[in-house]
């Protein structure tokens, strides 16, 4: 039973490194300063592929990436790891996309790919940790997803479904869903193998496909900055800090003017 | 992330070397490989790349995983189950890491699905892998007796078995027995050949086998009846598909904890002959032994590696007396010791890897077609200078294991001597290095004749005549002063015609050879690279001439007449 498997991958500024030029005036992430990184939870999604792709022999893993040319570094670490094929979606009216943008063109991205039986990706990226792209691309591709996935437990292609199991508040779930499936992979997943040599040495010189927004009929007025309502001020690296501190008691009373609190600083609602 | 590769650039300096161009041309066979697998290289550049490429993968899977694993290996050790063994849980992690990354039949080549890579690339993967566990080492490079297996065995057990290590299957030679351990010629495990059934039965036991349950054996067996001496043994292949062979009990070691160490029962185990009978004990396992003397020169090396890091890190961090130990002379003479020793015994290693790499790839060559004259002449000088440097870099780089890793607790203080750090793991793992595949003083008896007929004092001839840059001449000059020093002890130990007194004397004149020609090839090594080597260079220089004068002293005054004192 072999699976045609698509992941998703980001490559990602190195978020352990933020330094003042982080941002650019305009609002996004200032690539040039930060170094660039295969996003962490999308490697645990390259891991899940590959497992599968080892339990059913004859299974292609496909990966797609959008962004700079240089992101075809993320598809090649991904061939060299075990991934079979690699596009690059790169034009320069995709840039400055948000998470819908970026949802809708890596949608219109897949359907071009055409046949799949399931879509991976990291649960969210460590630049902008919205974990929105997931889930927007299964909603765009109208497809189930299942999200915080710790292990793939078994796919049965036949039958068209797949057992998961899930990370939750305090434990773990077991889920059932249907196949073609969205699965997001969460870093508590098993961490992705090393690279193989001889992928290494039969790809180290390979070219990538790279497929503009006419490629994938992409709607202009949905990508890019055009299709992006978000906009980003200010990006600061933040350190929380108590000013005060304040005693409350079990009683309704407390637990109530706490809420009343926090709605009114709009902290919760 | 840390990269066992990445992070010391000193092992990535010894993988370019005048002579690799040669080596790689010759395993190469002028890059016919290129185009018929996707893997191959089309130049020397794109070999060397594809080498660096490699050890930054294997410096990656030891750093993050086999390192990471060795302590709970270590502690947890292999069990033996039903005659089977079961190694310690996270040696599965470790080999199925090794196996996804590629790290199988590295020397093979790529018609088995070998990675067709030079000795000198995999000697650096073994040092690699040492670095993090010595004990898995041995499990991940016992992989290495395919090389024998290749060279003796035929094309159908080449076929047969070669893939199958290539993708991951483990691999172990059987030879010691419980009464034939330094002296193999008295090996009993009897091979019987079945007229009926086309075969060979192996009946018996061996004792102190590495990774005695692996997939594929070499064994060492008395097949000519009657037989006493290394004449009637012969070489076979068992296949643990085919069972007969059970783990009676493993061994309660010292250190390399991970590493299972066997006794093994052979009860009618279906086996095949490798190569011709009677040869198994005089060439194969000669061969065998000569590659596992140079993976216990890398997994020495590994050590002495492990040792300065651990050292160099506690006394950076260790404060006594208001400031960093590593401030006091008494620590940081320790520390630099150890390095020079490493700098000096690893230039040996990857030297002498060259020299096996040069003759293994012409003895490949000529099972294709006759040799030229030039290149059988070259051969012969490659394979004798391998034979003559193998106990070298395998007697002087596990000796300087052992003192590098007991230095290394030194520095430790009270705290070396607590299981809780990796100092006391990696000294225990060091000791069996200057034991196992010949011990140093079988070393010895292995190089006295390249020091009696004068060799390895050509050899230093030969290095005293390469030129030598402005500001080096002083480290030439007292080169060649010790070098004088072994030819003055050398007349002195055979002067007077006893064997026992020469024995007396091997030891000091075998390290009277290797310090000035370790010196020798660190002193190249740091004109080339002052940045990494000159430091290690002036305390190498330092220590080697301290050692030879000791020794020279010594034999300058014992003669015939002192045996008596000795003899016990």
């Amino acid at each position: 039973m072999s699976l045609k498997i698509i992941v998703l991958a980001k490559q990602v500024p190195d978020t352990r490194n933020v330094g003042p030029d982080a941002m650019t005036a305009e609002g996004t992430v200032n690539r040039a300063a930060l170094p660039a990184v295969f996003n962490p939870e999308d490697l645990n999604a390259l891991e899940q592929a590959l497992r599968l792709k080892d339990a059913n022999p004859g299974s292609t893993i496909t990966m797609l990436t959008m962004g700079l040319p240089k992101a075809t570094d993320v598809l090649r670490e991904g061939v060299y790891r075990g991934a079979d094929e690699g596009i690059l979606i790169s034009d320069r009216p995709l840039g400055g996309a948000d998470t819908l943008a970026t949802s809708y063109t890596l949608a219109q991205a897949i359907k071009k790919v055409g046949d799949f039986d399931i879509i991976l990706c990291g649960r969210q990226a460590i630049d902008g940790d919205t974990a929105q792209v997931g889930p927007q691309v299964a909603e765009k591709l109208g497809l189930t997803q299942i999200t915080y996935t710790e292990e793939i437990l078994s796919i049965d292609k036949e039958n068209k479904k797949i057992v998961a199991k899930r990370h939750i508040d305090g434990g773990v779930e077991t889920v059932e869903g249907p196949l073609p499936i969205v699965v997001t992979v969460n870093g508590s997943a098993a961490p992705c193998r090393t690279r193989n040599v001889k992928r290494v040495w039969a790809n180290k010189n390979r070219q990538f496909k790279t497929w503009g927004a006419a490629d994938i009929d992409a709607d202009p007025a949905q990508i890019g900055k055009a299709g992006s309502p978000t906009n980003v001020k200010a990006v600061k690296s933040i350190v929380f800090k108590a000013k005060e501190n304040k005693t409350l008691t079990s009683s309704d009373a407390d637990i109530e003017s706490l809420i009343v609190e926090l709605m009114e600083s709009n902290t919760i609602g | 992330m840390a990269n066992s590769y990445t992070d010391v650039p000193e092992i990535k300096f010894h993988m370019d070397h005048p002579l690799m161009k040669h080596i790689v041309e010759l395993k190469e066979r002028n890059f016919a490989d290129y185009g018929k697998y996707d893997y191959a290289c089309k130049d020397y550049e794109d070999a060397l790349d594809n080498y660096d490429k490699l050890l930054e993968i294997a410096g990656d899977v030891n750093a993050n995983i086999i390192a990471q694993n060795a302590e709970s290996v270590d502690e947890e050790g292999p069990h033996c189950e039903n005659g089977r063994i079961r190694y310690a849980a996270k040696t599965y992690e470790n080999l199925d890491a090794t196996i996804k990354a590629g790290l199988n039949g590295i020397t093979m080549p790529r018609r088995y699905g070998g990675l067709n890579v030079p000795m000198t690339v995999y000697s650096a993967i073994n040092e690699i892998v040492s670095e993090g566990d010595a004990g898995f080492q041995n499990i991940w490079s016992l992989q290495d007796c395919i090389v024998t297996l290749y060279e003796f065995g035929d094309e159908d057990q080449r076929q047969r078995f070669i893939p199958r290590v290539c993708a991951g299957e483990t691999m172990s030679m059987d030879l010691t027995e419980p009464d034939a351990g330094s002296d193999l010629q008295s090996v009993t495990l009897k091979a019987t050949y079945s007229e009926k059934d086309k075969c060979w039965y192996l009946n018996g036991v061996k004792r102190f086998i590495t990774n005695g349950d692996s997939d594929i054996h070499l064994v060492l067996a008395r097949s000519v009846e009657g037989t006493k001496d290394g004449r009637g043994l012969s070489m076979f292949i068992y296949d643990k598909r085919n069972g007969g062979v059970d783990v009676r009990r493993i061994e309660n070691k010292l250190g390399i904890h991970g590493s299972p160490t066997c006794e093994l029962v052979y009860k009618n185990a279906k086996a095949e002959l490798c190569g011709s009978e009677r040869l198994g004990l005089i060439k194969y396992v000669m061969a065998l032994m000569n590659g596992a003397r140079l993976g216990i020169a890398a997994q020495s090396t590994g050590l002495q590696q492990a040792a300065y890091e651990e050292a160099l890190a506690y006394a950076k961090d260790r404060k006594q007396f208001g400031k960093e130990i590593i401030n006091f002379p008494a620590v940081y003479d320790m520390i630099a010791t150890i390095k020079a020793k490493l700098d000096a015994g690893r230039s040996l290693l990857y030297m002498t890897s060259r020299f096996v790499d040069v003759y293994k790839a012409l003895d490949d060559i000529s099972k294709e077609r006759k040799l030229t004259d030039e290149e059988r002449d070259e051969f012969k000088k490659y394979s004798k200078l391998a034979d003559a440097f193998t106990p070298l870099a395998k007697g002087m780089n596990s000796e300087f294991a052992n003192q590098s890793c007991y230095d290394a607790i030194q520095i430790h203080g009270g705290s070396g001597f607590m299981l809780e750090y990796k100092c006391q793991r990696i000294y225990r793992d060091a000791r069996i290095t200057s034991i196992y595949e010949g011990t140093t003083q079988l070393q010895t008896v292995a190089a006295i004749r390249y020091v009696t007929n004068g060799f390895y004092q050509n050899v230093l001839r030969d290095f005293e005549s390469c030129p030598v840059s402005e500001g080096y001449e002083s480290y030439a000059n007292r080169l060649k002063d010790m070098a004088d020093k072994l030819a003055f002890c050398t007349d002195k130990a055979k002067q007077p015609g006893d064997q026992d007194f020469l024995d007396l004397c091997s030891r000091k004149l075998y390290e009277m050879a290797a310090y000035p020609i370790m010196g020798h090839l660190l002193l190249q090594d740091a004109q080339k690279a002052p940045e990494l080597f000159q430091k290690s260079l002036n305390v190498f220089i330092n220590y080697s001439e301290s050692e030879v004068e000791k020794h020279f002293n010594y034999i300058r005054h014992l003669d015939v007449a002192q045996l008596d004192s000795y003899r016990q």
